[in-house]
């Protein structure tokens, strides 16, 4: 997980992407107490300038006949004309993106020549599972301190409503052949081959660990499970995010949304459609989603799968100083984390909070305020309940106490 | 696992009497509150929650529960059953005469075991068909108690539940089982002799297909959670929970217990249905047609032919469960229980089920480590050579987390090895066995190479170069050089002699003999062999290799032929001169299948190779003279001449043809065989053909013993048959005598001594078994 230090409010919205995506924040607010300086010695100072997105809509509705660049193209437009920053001044961009659209593998370069940014700017796309776009940003911030550019645009994009789905290998291998086929003979051969039934099934992206094979939403319910986390704890943390989320957008404070215009909509887009304050009793009517019938994970403790993107600008201190922007962050420090994944895929803000904050030189009583991006209320729970746990300190930290 | 299996509840006195202090419905209110828990005796915990009776097996200072251990002293089983029962039955009505108890729930208290079965002993120390009988019958009464119980009754299962284990959960009305590699599911009664005797015949019949229940009880196969959902035997699946803030055991027991309990009350308040299991199509009819006297077709031609093509008759317990379950199916369930116990009693009693009882002890004993832990982990082994054998062990090895250096001298030869490995793994993830991801984290373990460049990583070579001296010296000097001071060295020799290998070494201490079969990764046997000089942790590092690459192990002096090369020579030999007497190849083979071994020894030696078997016999020869002889070695000699070296090269004794499967006589070896053509004695018949060869293996199995090479019978056992197939249900050479009689044994050898001189000369610890019937090798 990326983490920005110096910076109060969670204002800043980076979508972070999984296979199924996310937009709940679990904002935890300490009492504010002197700030230590985090520069670093011969290392530049990296600065957010701007930030924006669109709207995130829940797959499948308003924007299911777009296509995924489209969505980055508008953010990339759009952070251009709020910052009044020229293109000429855009040095690199860097979008996350999880499951890749193969037309625009590359859709960072794509969604930027549609956003007339200059053709001669390079543009790379990476990919690293829910964390894809913090590492488009931590990618940036790698650029700017090394002094290799001066301004970087980096972002997020995912697209649930159209997920590549292939044909199978048989079938692909029967058509890769047709093509070197040049005799009747072979031809038939082939079109025989393609009778069996298995070589029409096609084949899903499975939003699933190639390691284990188990898909995300079970090794969640699992993992609520290995920490005692009650259905009931899951749905109020729920509905509290849910609740948060309906507040802010309603006091007008998610100033990074543009508005979306979707061609033959006619309202244009203006606010995430999958923010739905709900009772604790219609929550607890629903049934679990992956591990049934006593699993305790269900549509409504889970985010959506959602389609949208992100764009922010990155620059060195000075470039965005001598430009007269006035940095809305320092971006300090960042650490990635991995574990076991079958049993602690999930568990990686269990791991990154107290190693970043070591490496940072803080405390928890410094950070105003802390914010992770999951999809599920049970998972942040869970991860909670281990950073609460001088057990869990000494036996996978190697900490001596929480 | 072959196992453990029926039984009874021993402590339930101790149950009945707490229960009785089960009362009152303090706390009920409170959603998994414990109104009341006990630790009473050594077997069972007992907890009220939520208004469901856990009952929890956790034996303490056990690794596995067993279903009943009986203490060995107790000599009165009989009267301690009836009154165990009359007990049980109390409790059953103590908890269905208590309005707070809605629905039970029987768990284990460990997380990878929960029941094994019963304790062996406990049958093997029936002393007649009665008291096995009555052993069955009251496993029979307690699991009809507990399926005619009125609440609803869970078996929350992890880990092994095998035999009573199974019988049990079979007994309950509802099955939940972890989603874990360790819980298997199944009855393997029928390896050991014997069937399953508390009702799992009769219910698993009722409960399953039958065509899945059947091979599960004549086969032993046993099914984990998923594949035992898919067949009807498991309800519900439980995914297994990982570590947490406490461990990943803890986790996945306690939601275990939590979803059985959520069951238990599902159950009892109508919201759980219990799936009404209604047999669909050709299975409804198959069923229905097996349970009418109509359907005898499929009991006879179905089953009983397939079981008697396969044991050729030689195993009764197989025969005895279609009996049983055709009894149960076709006149119910009264005539099937009675039949049940009736079947279990006798086949309890029998010389098979004694003899595969001892091979199972064998295998457990076996699995201990008698030299102790070595003094540093064997973590990279060095195989030199990756043909049939190297690439064997190789795979055998990686597949336990073992680094191996596979070097050959050709890239060839070590892609071929390579190829058998990978081809090998690919079967473990056809089968379900491994994930292809595992596979792959497998076969990162796998250096090849054909120089010795890593080498001084090594903690053990295993060497399986072709077996000549010379060649052996020659890379026993090069590697000595490459290798670290602590690295073993272990030759893979059939029959060459450690010591004699072992001269070439600077460092004999370190040097050793292991001796895998072919094909490695199916069989289970390692001998591993011992010269003088070798050291005690050398064996021990050498043991715990063999262990850990999953192989039955055991250790021998060293020799000519070592153990299980020198049993083998002889009657190879034998099997030549029977040859040269006019028994065809087929004749010979359907004549040794016929006594019960696996492979016919034409076959085998085909499968061994002539030029191997050739090799050996002249080896042997050698150094034990005419003892060893029998059959003419110059027609072995003639056929390794004429290219016939048996399945490798195509041609042996019999032809094989890439395709198919059919494989005629070769006839050239037959004109060899004419050259060599002996007259057959008079009154020779197919019987003392039989017995020919089987004297001749067990007598100098036998005399290994006597000579030391062999540390114990037991060991000699499990060598003979899980090395070379001598029939399971004869128990070993050592066992065969224990139960069969040395004396009719010598007085054959008599016969056959009259006719063909030394070779047939019974050793001395035989003739004294003969003398002495009192005296066996076994004790149990």
């Amino acid at each position: 997980m990326a983490f920005l230090s110096n910076f109060p409010k969670a204002a800043l919205q980076i979508q972070l992407k999984s296979a199924g995506a996310r937009c709940f924040a679990s904002t935890t607010t300490q009492s504010s107490k002197s700030k230590k300086t985090l520069a670093k010695p011969n290392v530049r100072n990296v600065v957010l300038v701007e930030g924006v997105r669109t709207p995130f809509l829940m797959s499948g509705t308003d924007y299911k006949d777009l296509m995924p660049h489209n969505l980055a193209t508008k953010t990339l437009s759009g952070l251009l004309k709020r910052t009044g920053v020229d293109k000429d001044v855009i040095d690199y961009v860097v979008y996350g993106t999880v499951i890749q659209e193969v037309k625009t593998s590359n859709i960072a370069r794509e969604a930027m020549l549609s956003a007339g940014f200059k053709d001669t700017t390079p543009a790379h796309t990476v990919t690293q599972a829910c964390i894809s776009s913090n590492q488009a940003i931590t990618t940036a911030i790698g650029l700017i301190a090394a002094g290799q550019c001066e301004a970087v645009v980096a972002g997020g994009v995912e697209f649930m409503s159209d997920v590549p789905i292939r044909h199978s290998r048989k079938m692909r291998k029967i058509m890769l052949d047709s093509s070197k086929a040049k005799t009747t003979g072979k031809k038939l051969q082939l079109l025989w081959k393609a009778m069996s039934p298995a070589v029409w099934t096609p084949e899903l992206p499975a939003v699933a660990e190639f390691s284990t094979s188990e898909t995300m939403g079970h090794s969640a319910d699992r993992l609520c499970t290995a920490f005692g986390i009650t259905r009931l704890a899951q749905d109020e943390f729920a509905m509290r995010s849910h609740k948060f989320a309906a507040d802010a957008i309603q006091a007008g404070l998610l100033t990074d949304v543009l508005p979306y215009k979707v061609p033959k909509v006619a309202e244009y887009i203006t606010k995430d459609n999958g923010v739905r304050p709900s009772s604790l009793e219609q929550m607890s009517k629903l049934k679990p989603a992956f591990i049934k019938p006593f699993g305790t994970i269900t549509a409504a403790n889970a985010s959506f799968l959602t389609d949208g993107a992100s764009a922010c600008l990155l620059m060195s201190e000075e470039k965005a100083l001598s430009l007269g922007l006035k940095p809305k962050a320092y971006l300090r420090d960042f650490v990635y984390v991995s574990q076991d994944p079958k049993d602690q895929l999930l568990l990686g803000p269990a791991y990154a909070t107290p190693k970043v904050l070591d490496k940072a030189g803080l405390s928890l009583a410094d950070i105003d305020v802390f914010e992770y991006h999951e999809a599920f209320a049970g998972q942040i729970l869970a991860n909670l309940t281990a950073l609460e746990s001088d057990e869990f300190a000494k036996k996978f930290l190697g900490k001596s106490a929480k | 696992m072959a196992g453990r299996f029926v039984g009874v509840f021993r402590q339930i006195s101790t149950v009945n009497r707490s229960l009785a202090r089960v009362s009152g419905d303090h706390g009920l209110k409170n959603f998994f509150s414990t109104t009341a828990r006990m630790d009473f005796g050594k077997y069972l915990t007992y907890t009220v929650k939520d208004g469901i009776a856990v009952a929890k097996f956790d034996e303490k200072d056990a690794k596995v529960n067993l279903l009943v251990k009986f203490d060995e002293k107790d000599a009165k089983v009989n009267t301690l059953n009836r009154g165990t029962m009359a007990e049980f039955q109390e409790v059953y009505k103590e908890i269905t005469n208590n309005p707070n108890v809605k629905g039970m729930v029987v768990i284990s208290g460990k997380a990878d075991c929960f029941i094994a079965g019963a304790d062996i002993n406990m049958i093997s120390d029936c002393k007649n068909v009665q008291e096995a009988t009555a052993l069955s019958r009251n496993g029979q009464d307690m699991f009809n108690n507990l399926e005619n119980m009125k609440i609803p009754v869970v078996a929350a299962i992890n880990g092994s539940c095998l035999g009573g284990g199974l019988e049990t959960a079979l007994a309950c009305h509802y099955r939940i089982a972890v989603n874990s590699k360790k819980t298997s599911m199944g009855v393997p009664e029928v390896m050991l002799g014997l069937l399953p005797g508390a009702g799992g015949t009769q219910r698993l019949l009722k409960l399953l297909p039958f065509q899945t229940a059947m091979p599960m009880m004549l086969t032993g196969k046993a099914y984990n959670a998923k594949s035992g959902k898919k067949i009807g035997l498991v309800d519900h699946v439980v995914e297994p929970i990982g570590v947490g803030i406490k461990s990943a055991n803890e986790n996945t027991m306690e939601e275990l217990e939590r979803e059985a309990i959520l069951t238990a009350k599902g159950l009892a308040d109508g919201t759980i249905k219990k799936p009404v299991r209604s047999k669909k199509g050709l299975n409804k009819y198959i069923d229905m047609f097996a349970s009418s006297r109509l359907g005898n077709i499929f009991w006879e031609k179905g089953v009983k032919d397939a079981v008697m093509k396969q044991t050729k008759g030689k195993y009764p317990a197989p025969l005895r469960i279609i009996e049983v379950a055709k009894t149960g199916a076709q006149q119910g369930p009264r005539a099937g229980y009675e039949a049940e116990a009736k079947a279990f009693g006798e086949l309890a009693m029998t010389p098979e089920s004694k003899a595969l009882v001892g091979l199972f002890n064998g295998q457990t004993a076996l699995k201990k480590n008698k030299f102790g832990k070595p003094e540093r982990e064997v973590k990279t082994l060095g195989m030199l050579g990756a043909g049939l054998m190297g690439a064997g062990i190789a795979q055998v090895s990686i597949d336990k987390g073992i680094d191996v250096i596979l070097k050959d001298v050709t890239t060839q030869g070590l892609s071929r090895g390579e190829d058998q490995i990978i081809k090998g793994l690919d079967t473990k993830v056809q089968r379900k066995k491994i994930t292809s991801f595992e596979k792959d984290q497998v076969l990162t373990h796998l250096e090849p190479t054909i120089n010795y460049e890593h080498f001084s990583k090594c903690d053990i070579i295993v060497e399986a170069v072709f077996e000549d001296l010379k060649l052996k010296h020659k890379v026993v000097r090069e590697v000595e050089q490459k290798i670290p001071e602590h690295c073993i060295f272990a030759s893979n020799t059939s029959a060459l002699p450690i010591t004699s290998i072992a001269e070439a070494s600077i460092r004999p201490d370190k040097f050793i003999g292991m001796h895998y079969f072919s094909p490695v990764d199916k069989m289970q046997l390692l001998e591993i062999i011992t010269t003088d000089k070798t050291s005690q942790d050398t064996a021990a590092s050498a043991v715990s290799v063999g262990l850990k690459q999953g192989k039955v192990v055991i250790v021998v002096k060293d020799g000519p032929g070592f153990y299980t090369t020198r049993i083998l020579a002889p009657t190879l030999s034998e099997a030549v001169r029977a040859l040269q007497e006019g028994v065809s190849p087929s004749k010979l083979d359907s004549l040794t299948r016929g006594f019960g071994w696996p492979v016919g020894v034409a076959t085998l030696a085909d499968e061994v190779g002539i030029d191997v078997a050739a090799h050996v016999a002249e080896d042997l020869g050698k150094a034990f003279g005419e003892r060893f002889g029998g059959g003419n070695i110059n027609v072995l000699r003639d056929m390794v001449t004429a290219g016939f070296l048996g399945r490798k090269s195509g041609k042996g004794v019999y032809l094989y043809q890439s395709k198919s499967k059919k494989r005629p006589e070769n006839t050239e070896a037959k004109a060899i065989l004419d050259r060599y053509k002996l007259d057959p004695k008079p009154g020779n018949t197919d019987e003392d053909v039989q017995y020919r060869l089987a004297s001749r293996f067990i007598n100098e199995a036998v005399m290994c013993l006597q000579e030391g090479i062999l540390a114990n019978p037991m060991e000699g056992d499990i060598g003979a048959v899980f090395g070379l197939g001598f029939p399971p249900f004869l128990g070993g050479p050592f066992r065969y005598i224990d139960l069969h009689g040395a004396k009719q044994l010598v007085d054959r050898m008599k016969k056959y001594h009259d006719w063909y001189g030394v070779a047939f000369e019974p050793c001395q610890l035989l003739l004294d078994h003969a003398k002495d019937p009192s005296k066996k090798f076994h004790t149990r």
